[in-house]
C-alpha cells in the first residue's frame, strides 16, 4: 500500500494532460458513468496506468465545463440505479481529434530522438 | 459558476462520488469479498471522497476569490471563538500601529509634504557663516544676515532668481485713539517676499517696491489678526491701525493658510521701515534670507557666487562681526530645525514598539496554534495542503492587524491633535494632518505587522515534524515551536532594552536640565514685558522718569519683596549682544576673532532682587544714570576670560553697541541665558541711561504666590500709561519650563513607548513560561514523584524563563551602545554611555522578568504529582 502510494505520482504525472484525451476517447464508444471510464482506462492498459480518482472527477467536471462532454443522471441497465453518465459532444470530437494528432507529432518527435532511423538518408 | 449554484453542485458531486462508491463496493462484493470488508475495500481503491469533492469542486469555483472568503469566514470563526486573545491582540495592534501612525503623519506634514508655496523644492534660506569654531560649538554656524549683506546679495549675486528677507519686530498695537493697547509679534518684510513664495493676499494686495521704504507706512494682517481683532471686516483694508504710535495704512490680508515663519505671527510691515541708516550696516544680524534658485542653476555654484561676495565683505570690514563664510539650508529644513532630530527619535521608538507589538502578537499566535496542533493535524490528515492552513492563520493575523489598525488610525486622529497642541516648536506652516500618503504607509504597516507577525508562526505550526510530534506524543510538545518563543521574546527583550535606555538617557537629561542652576532666584519671581514707544518716550529723562516711577511704585505694593528692570531676565533667552575691545590691553589683530558678550542692562535694585551676588566692586545706583558715567559691570566669566590675575575694577569696555568706552565698576556672578546652552560672558548696562532701544522685563519677587500680583501690577502699569501693552506675563518658573518644552516633550513619549513595550515584553515573557508549564506538566510530575521539592521546580521553571530576559538583555546592552549615538546631541550633562542608566534599566528589566516568571513558576511548583501523572 505504501509502496504503491510513493508510486504513483509518478504515474499520475505521465498522465497530466493526456488524461483528457484518454477520457474523450473512452466516451467515444458511448455515455458512460465516472467508474465506468475509470475502470475502463485502466483494464485497457493493463493495470498499467493506475486511475486516480482524484484527478479523474476534477477532469470530468472541467470537461464538462468547456462543453466537450455533456452529463446527465441516468438509469443504469445492470443494476437499477441511477448513475451520473458522460456524453462526449461534437465539440468533444473535435477537440478529440486536435489531442490525438498533437499526441501523435509528441510521439514521432519523441521517437525519432529515441530510435533514430538511419537508412532514410 | 454563479454562487447560488454552489449548494446544488455540490450535492451533485457528492452523489456522483457516492454512487460510485457504491458501485465499487458491490463489485467488491461481486469478486469475492466478504461484505463487512468490502466498504473498506471499495474506499481503499477510491481514495480520499472528501478530498476527491473538495478538488472536483474546485474546477467549479471561481478559486481565489471564494477560498479566500471561505478561510475569512474560518479566521472570523475563530477569532470569535477564542475572544480574550482577539481583543488583547488587536488592543496591542492598536496602539502600536496608532501611535507610529500619529508620528508619521507628523514627520509627513513637518518635513515631508512640500510646503505650500510656488515651487517650494527650489526655495532655501540662506544664513552668515563665522568660521571661528567657539561659535560654531555653540551651534550659533546659521546667523542672520545683516541688511547691507542681504542687499549686497540680491543686486551682485545671479544664480538666484530672487532673494527675500525679513526680521522680527514686535510693536505695540493699538486703534487711532490708543485703545486696546497690545504687543503683537509683527515681522518686516522686504516687498518681493510674498512674489517669491507665490503667495497672493486674500483681500487687497501684499505691499509693493515703492512702498518698501523707511517711511513706507503700510501693514499686512495675518488671516488670524484680522479675525480676532477686526472681526474679519474686510473694510478694514485701506484704514489706519497704530503702531507703536504711528498710523499704518492696511494694504490687505493674508490668506488664513499662511502662517510663515509661525502661527505667532500677526502682521506684516515692509522691510526698509528699519530705516535706511540701519540698511547700510553689515554687522546687525537680524534678518532671515529666502532665496528662489534659478532653475538652471545648481544651488552650489549659486551659492558660491553668493560665498565669495561675503569674503569680500568680510576683508572690507575687518573690525567689525561680519562673517567669512555663508550657509544655506532648504526652507523646509529651517522652519523644521528643532523638532527634526527628536522626531526621527520618536519615531524610532514608535518603530521599536510596532516591532514588539507585532512580535508579541506572534507570540500568542504561537501560543494558540499549540492549543490548536491536533486540529492542525487533523485537517492537514484530511487533506487540507500546508498552504491552507498557513494561510488561514495569516488571514487571521490580517483580521487582527486590520481591526487593529482601523481602531488605531481613529486613536491616531486624536492622538496627533493632542501631539501637535503640546508640542510647542512644531512648525505650523503646514496643518498637520493625514493624508493619501499617511494612509498609504499605515496599510503598508497594517499588511507587514500581519506578514510579520502571522508567518512565523504558520510556518512553524504547519512543518511535517511539529504535525508529526502532534500526532505521537504530547508531552514533549515542540521543541522547536518553544525555541521560536523563546527567540521572539528575546528579541522582544532586547529592543525593549534599547527603547528603556533612551528614555532613562532622556529622563536623565531632562533632570539635568530642570535642576539647572540659573544662577538667580526662580521660586516666587513673577515677570512681564514692555516697549516703550518711542515716538511717545523720546528722552532720556521721559524713558527714565516712567522705568523709575513704575519700580518705585512695584516696590511699595503690599506682598512685594523687590522689585527689578532690565533687558532679558536669566533663562528667558539670548537677547542680544553685544562686540566689545578692552581698551586697557593691546588691540587685537584685524581679522581675528572679537570678544562677543550677551548685553543686559539692569537697574540700580537689579541684582539684589533676582539675587545675583556681587563679586567685587559695586552695583549700580541712581548715579550711573543718562551716560554720565558711562559704566558696565561685568560677569565672574568675563573677568576670568579676559582678565586673567588682573583687577578688572577701574579698567574699561568698548562697547561696539555704544561706540564709547565704559568703565568696570563691578563683577558679578555668573547667569545662564537659556536653560540647556553653555554659560556666555555677560555685560551688564545701567538701564537708567535713558536709551529706549530694547523692550523691557520687569520682574517682581514676592511673599507668596508670584502670579496673584500680576494683575495689581498691570493695573498699575496702565494707570502710568494706558495706552502701554504688556506682554509674557510669567512667572520665572514658567519661563524655564517653557524652554525645556522640547526636552520633556521628547523624554515622555520615549518613556511611554519604553514602558508600553516594558508591560508588552513582560506579558510575553509570562504567556512563554505559563506555555511551558502546561507542556511540562507531566515532566514536572514526574519530577516530583521522584522526590523533587517544591523550591527546585520553581528554580528550574524560574531559570528556563529568566534565560531568553538574559540573553535580550546583553543583547540590548550591546545594540543600546549603537543606538545612544543617535540621540546623542539631545543629551544635556548626560554621557551616552551613562553606568547608572545601563546598571538601573537592567535592574529594573531582570525584576519585571522575574516577577512575570514567578506566577508560572509557582504555579508549577503546585502540580500535584499524581494528577499529572494520571492525565499523562
Amino acid at each position: 500500500m505504501s509502496s504503491m502510494a510513493k508510486q504513483t505520482p509518478q504515474r499520475a504525472n505521465l498522465l497530466q494532460g493526456t488524461l483528457d484525451m484518454l477520457i474523450l476517447r473512452t466516451l467515444l464508444y458511448g455515455p458512460a458513468h465516472g467508474h465506468q471510464i475509470g475502470k475502463h482506462i485502466q483494464r485497457t492498459t493493463n493495470e498499467f496506468l493506475q486511475m486516480q480518482h482524484g484527478s479523474l472527477y476534477p477532469a470530468l467536471h472541467r470537461l464538462q465545463q468547456k462543453g466537450w462532454v455533456t452529463a446527465k443522471w441516468e438509469l443504469a441497465p445492470d443494476r437499477n440505479r441511477e448513475f451520473k453518465y458522460y456524453r462526449l459532444t461534437d465539440k468533444g470530437q473535435k477537440q478529440l481529434a486536435v489531442e490525438e494528432s498533437k499526441w501523435k507529432q509528441m510521439v514521432d518527435a519523441v521517437a525519432r530522438v529515441m530510435w533514430p532511423v538511419v537508412e532514410e538518408s | 459558476m454563479r454562487w447560488w449554484q454552489g449548494r446544488k453542485r455540490d450535492a451533485d458531486v457528492q452523489r456522483e462520488l457516492q454512487s460510485d462508491i457504491d458501485l465499487e463496493e458491490e463489485e467488491q462484493r461481486e469478486s469475492g469479498v466478504p461484505p463487512q470488508e468490502a466498504r473498506h475495500a471499495a474506499l481503499r481503491a477510491f481514495g480520499n471522497p472528501t478530498l476527491i469533492s473538495e478538488q472536483t469542486r474546485a474546477v467549479w469555483t471561481w478559486n481565489g476569490l471564494e477560498n479566500f472568503l471561505r478561510d475569512v469566514r474560518i479566521s472570523i470563526r475563530t477569532l470569535f471563538r477564542s475572544p480574550g486573545f482577539s481583543v488583547l491582540a488587536v488592543l496591542v495592534m492598536a496602539l502600536c500601529i496608532g501611535a507610529a501612525t500619529s508620528l508619521f503623519t507628523v514627520m509627513r506634514s513637518v518635513l515631508l509634504r512640500p510646503l505650500p508655496f510656488r515651487d517650494p523644492d527650489r526655495l532655501v534660506m540662506i544664513y552668515e557663516h563665522f568660521r571661528d569654531p567657539e561659535n560654531n560649538a555653540q551651534g550659533f554656524n546659521y546667523t542672520p544676515v545683516a541688511p547691507a549683506d542681504y542687499l549686497d546679495w540680491r543686486t551682485q549675486t545671479h544664480g538666484f532668481e530672487d532673494m527675500a528677507a525679513w526680521y522680527y519686530w514686535p510693536p505695540n498695537l493699538t486703534g487711532e485713539h490708543g485703545e486696546l493697547p497690545e504687543m503683537v509679534q509683527a515681522l518686516g518684510g522686504s516687498w518681493n517676499l510674498f512674489p517669491l513664495l507665490g503667495v497672493n493676499a486674500a483681500i487687497g494686495r501684499t505691499f509693493t517696491e515703492s512702498e518698501d521704504r523707511p517711511d513706507g507706512n503700510v501693514v499686512l494682517l495675518t488671516w488670524s489678526l484680522f479675525q480676532r481683532r477686526f472681526g474679519g471686516d474686510s473694510s478694514i483694508v485701506g484704514r489706519q491701525i497704530h503702531l507703536n504710535g504711528k498710523p499704518y495704512t492696511v494694504v490687505g490680508v493674508l490668506p488664513k493658510w499662511f502662517t510663515y515663519p509661525d502661527a505667532e505671527v500677526q502682521l506684516w510691515v515692509p522691510y526698509a521701515r528699519i530705516g535706511s541708516e540701519v540698511l547700510t550696516h553689515h554687522e546687525y544680524h537680524f534678518s532671515r534670507v529666502v532665496a528662489r534658485l534659478r532653475p538652471d542653476v545648481s544651488l552650489a555654484s549659486a551659492l558660491s557666487q553668493v560665498e565669495a561676495l561675503q569674503y569680500q565683505l568680510h576683508m572690507q570690514n575687518l573690525h567689525a562681526p561680519v562673517a567669512e563664510d555663508v550657509a544655506s539650508r532648504t526652507l523646509i529644513d529651517d522652519l523644521a530645525r528643532d523638532v527634526k532630530k527628536p522626531l526621527i527619535i520618536l519615531l524610532c521608538a514608535v518603530g521599536c514598539m510596532l516591532l514588539i507589538g507585532c512580535l508579541n502578537v506572534a507570540n500568542l499566535m504561537v501560543a494558540r496554534s499549540a492549543a490548536r496542533q491536533k486540529e492542525i493535524a487533523i485537517c492537514s490528515a484530511l487533506g487540507a495542503n500546508r498552504i491552507t492552513l498557513i494561510r488561514i492563520q495569516l488571514i487571521e493575523s490580517l483580521l487582527i492587524s486590520m481591526v487593529g489598525g482601523i481602531t488605531g488610525v481613529v486613536l491616531s486622529l486624536a492622538a496627533t491633535n493632542w501631539l501637535v497642541s503640546i508640542w510647542k516648536d512644531l512648525p505650523t506652516a503646514q496643518n498637520v494632518h493625514p493624508d493619501g500618503v499617511v494612509l498609504a504607509v499605515t496599510c503598508a504597516l497594517v499588511f507587514g505587522a500581519a506578514l510579520l507577525a502571522g508567518l512565523l508562526p504558520a510556518i512553524s505550526s504547519t512543518s511535517k515534524s511539529a504535525i508529526a510530534e502532534t500526532s505521537s506524543r504530547t508531552a514533549p510538545g515542540s521543541q522547536a515551536r518553544t525555541a521560536l518563543r523563546k527567540t521572539l521574546l528575546t528579541v522582544e527583550i532586547a529592543t525593549t532594552v534599547v527603547l528603556l535606555i533612551a528614555a532613562g538617557l532622556l529622563l536623565k537629561s531632562f533632570w539635568r536640565l530642570r535642576t539647572t542652576d540659573v544662577g538667580c532666584v526662580t521660586d516666587n519671581v513673577l515677570t512681564m514685558r514692555y516697549s516703550l514707544p518711542g515716538k511717545k518716550y523720546d528722552s532720556p529723562a521721559k524713558v527714565n522718569a516712567f522705568n523709575e516711577t513704575l519700580l518705585e511704585r512695584v516696590r511699595a505694593m503690599p506682598g512685594v519683596r523687590a522689585a527689578a528692570l532690565g533687558s532679558t531676565v536669566p533663562g528667558a533667552g539670548y537677547g542680544g549682544d553685544d562686540m566689545f575691545t578692552i581698551p586697557e590691553h593691546p588691540r587685537i589683530a584685524p581679522g581675528a576673532p572679537q570678544p562677543e558678550a550677551l548685553f543686559r542692562t539692569a537697574d540700580p535694585g537689579y541684582f539684589s532682587a533676582l539675587q545675583i551676588p556681587l563679586l567685587s566692586g559695586r552695583f549700580f545706583t541712581s548715579a550711573d544714570r543718562n551716560g554720565r558715567p558711562k559704566t558696565v559691570i561685568i560677569s565672574d566669566q568675563l573677568m576670568r576670560q579676559c582678565f586673567p590675575g588682573e583687577n578688572p575694577l577701574g579698567q574699561h569696555i568698548h562697547s561696539m553697541r555704544g561706540n564709547a568706552d565704559y568703565e568696570i565698576v563691578g563683577v558679578v556672578a555668573d547667569t545662564r541665558y537659556l536653560v540647556g546652552q553653555p554659560d556666555k560672558v555677560t555685560l551688564y548696562f545701567p538701564v537708567l541711561s535713558g536709551e529706549n532701544t530694547t523692550g523691557l522685563a520687569l520682574a517682581v519677587r514676592t511673599a507668596a504666590d508670584p502670579l496673584s500680583i500680576s494683575i495689581p501690577v498691570q493695573k498699575l502699569i496702565a494707570e502710568l500709561d494706558p495706552k502701554l501693552p504688556v506682554s509674557h506675563v510669567l512667572t520665572m518658573q514658567q519661563i524655564i519650563e517653557q524652554s525645556l518644552g522640547n526636552a520633556s516633550l521628547s523624554a515622555s513619549l520615549v518613556l511611554g513607548f519604553a514602558v508600553m513595550s516594558l508591560i508588552l515584553a513582560s506579558v510575553g515573557l509570562y504567556g512563554v513560561l505559563s506555555y511551558l508549564t502546561i507542556q511540562r506538566t507531566g515532566e514536572i510530575g514526574v519530577r516530583m514523584a521522584l522526590g523533587a521539592q517544591r523550591g527546585e521546580v520553581v528554580r528550574l521553571m524560574l531559570v528556563d524563563g529568566l534565560r531568553p530576559a538574559f540573553y535580550g538583555l546583553v543583547l540590548g546592552l550591546a545594540a543600546s551602545v549603537g543606538a545612544v549615538r543617535l540621540i546623542q546631541s539631545m543629551l544635556y550633562g548626560t554621557r551616552p554611555l551613562d553606568p547608572a542608566i545601563f546598571a538601573s534599566v537592567a535592574a529594573s528589566l531582570l525584576i519585571v522578568a522575574a516577577l512575570a516568571c514567578l506566577v508560572p513558576a509557582w504555579r508549577a511548583s503546585r502540580i500535584d504529582p499524581m494528577q499529572a501523572l494520571r492525565t499523562e
